[in-house]
């Protein structure tokens, strides 16, 4: 039995000599904040470059989006003030009702193939995957958004590159992924998944898109950015509270 | 290397892992048999952290689960019957994506390396979705070894393969374990696990219910031995 024990631990002996005898490549410490960074980039990296070779996931997210805006001014035939007024409520509305497309599907991605596995094993925090998948999947939001606004732009003529208004976006769709890419990786994991993260999401994502229409109304109505600074202030409030929120539940929510 | 003692594993009220005890010595081949649904795959998500413990300890290289997952995670390496590969990138991609995951520097010779080691240097370029089954499972376990584990565990590595790619396998699973690693494969095909393993363990009923070395298993024995201990 004693020979078995020898035996092993020198063959991992001869192994790590060999490895470090032509020490071409090598593995860093894993616990810098500089190989966190890395890693996070990593998995944007990977999802970006294979969202541009698919087009998958933003492709069906513009569809959706392009069309509901189409849909909702030519089949409710409002007239110019009217449909000023309802701007902002229709853009958050497609923008959410989009983005679980998008959550949905960058998830099931990870899950199919056991990637989220995959993910799970590499010996970096957990906290490592929420930050990677939410940067990628706000990274896809981003890029609907901004093919979308010039195109309501031009099809409505109202101007909504105003930076105020672009600054409103980007913090509503920060809280709205934040809390979104937390609750789709719960919901991917059971059977009703496509059903369920909307369920999950918007009571709880309700808020944030509440405080983004008032605020983006508030804007594209000519107020002041110190009329819709409440609602600013509160938007900022809700992204810091849903990732603080996201980044300690995540690991709960990966582990079985 | 490995040390699980009094480990229960519990899904609600239903308990898969009743106080298993599980020991391996550093370079052992084990195989771990059992029926399907004796929790062979329960049992080696919570040895790679993917899935908590209820109740026991889990020593892995010296690291206790699950509060040194990360240092225990870095020396394993897991292949299970699913790729973990990303169909929209390519081998190399894939694997490039996997190295910045483990922290691996001068990532290109090492990925070179692990092509060539499962014999998928001339598709490297291509989508993992344009292969076959075996190639993927090729693939996985280069994925698995990119940072050179020093224990690897291996969940029904066979599952769907046809012969060719079976053999091709064998040679991939050889080569690892030559390589002085510590390995735990499952399995419910006795011949696969005969061809490699330098021990056996059966999980029956939540618990290890009979294990020998090969030399106390005979070849013409292994089936009767596994027969013996679920019976039990
Ligand atoms: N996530 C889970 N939730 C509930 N039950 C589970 C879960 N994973 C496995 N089980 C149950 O645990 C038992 C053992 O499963 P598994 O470990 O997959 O067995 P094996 O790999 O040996 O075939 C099965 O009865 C299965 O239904
Ligand atoms: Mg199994």
């Amino acid at each position: 039995m004693k020979k078995t024990i020898d035996d092993g631990r020198q063959t991992i002996d001869n192994r790590q000599r060999m490895v470090n005898r032509d020490n071409q490549w090598s593995i860093a410490n894993g616990q810098s904040s500089a190989s966190f960074v890395k890693a996070i980039g990593a998995i944007v990296w990977k999802d970006l470059r294979a969202e541009f070779r698919s087009w998958e996931l933003i492709s069906a997210m513009l569809v959706f989006s392009l069309l509901v805006i189409l849909i909702f001014n030519f089949a409710l035939e409002l007239d110019v003030k009217t449909r000023q007024s309802v701007t902002a409520g229709v853009l958050w509305a497609t923008f959410a009702f989009a983005g679980t497309l998008g959550l949905n599907r960058s998830m099931a991605i990870e899950k199919d193939r056991g990637c989220l596995d995959g993910l799970l094993l590499a010996p970096v925090d957990r906290s490592v995957i929420y930050f990677g998948k939410f940067f990628s999947n706000l990274a896809f939001m981003l890029i609907v958004e901004a093919i979308v606004l010039p195109v309501y732009s031009v099809l409505y003529n109202t101007n909504l590159f105003q930076p105020g208004l672009l600054l409103v976006i980007l913090l509503g769709s920060v809280g709205y992924t934040s809390i979104g890419t937390l609750l789709a990786t719960m919901s991917v994991q059971t059977r009703t998944r496509d059903i369920l993260l909307p369920i999950l999401l918007f009571p709880v994502v309700f808020a944030v898109l509440l405080a983004a229409v008032k605020a983006s109304g508030g804007l594209l109505d000519n107020s002041t950015f110190a009329d819709v600074s409440f609602s600013i202030n509160l938007l900022i409030t809700y992204d810091v509270i849903f990732i603080a929120a996201s980044f300690m539940l995540f690991d709960a929510i990966v582990e079985e | 290397m490995i040390s699980v003692k009094k480990l229960v594993k519990r899904f609600g009220l239903k308990t898969v892992l009743r106080g298993m005890d599980f020991e391996v010595k550093p370079g052992e081949f084990v195989a771990l048999l059992g029926p399907n649904g004796a929790g062979k795959t329960t049992f080696l998500r919570i040895l790679a952290s993917l899935s908590r413990p209820s109740l026991g300890e889990v020593t892995i290289a010296g690291f206790k689960l699950p509060n040194e997952a990360a240092q225990v995670r870095a020396r394993l390496g897991v292949v299970s019957h699913l790729p973990l590969l990303y169909g929209d990138l390519t081998a190399e991609e894939n694997l490039r994506f996997y190295a910045r995951m483990y922290g691996i520097t001068k990532d290109q010779l090492r990925i070179t390396e692990v092509l060539e080691m499962v014999g998928l240097e001339f598709r490297r370029r291509d989508l993992v979705r344009t292969y076959s089954r075996g190639m993927q499972q090729r693939l996985a376990i280069g994925r698995a070894v990119l940072h050179d584990p020093e224990i690897m565990l291996f969940d029904e590595p066979y599952t769907g393969l046809d012969q060719d790619a079976c053999a091709m396998l064998d040679d991939v699973l050889k080569t690892v374990a030559a390589q002085g690693r510590t390995v735990v494969m499952t399995s419910h095909d006795l011949a696969r696990a005969e061809e490699l393993a330098t021990r056996f363990d059966i999980l029956s009923r939540g618990v290890i219910a009979a294990s020998a070395t090969r030399r106390q298993v005979k070849k013409s024995n292994l089936l009767e031995f596994y027969k013996q201990a679920l019976a039990g």
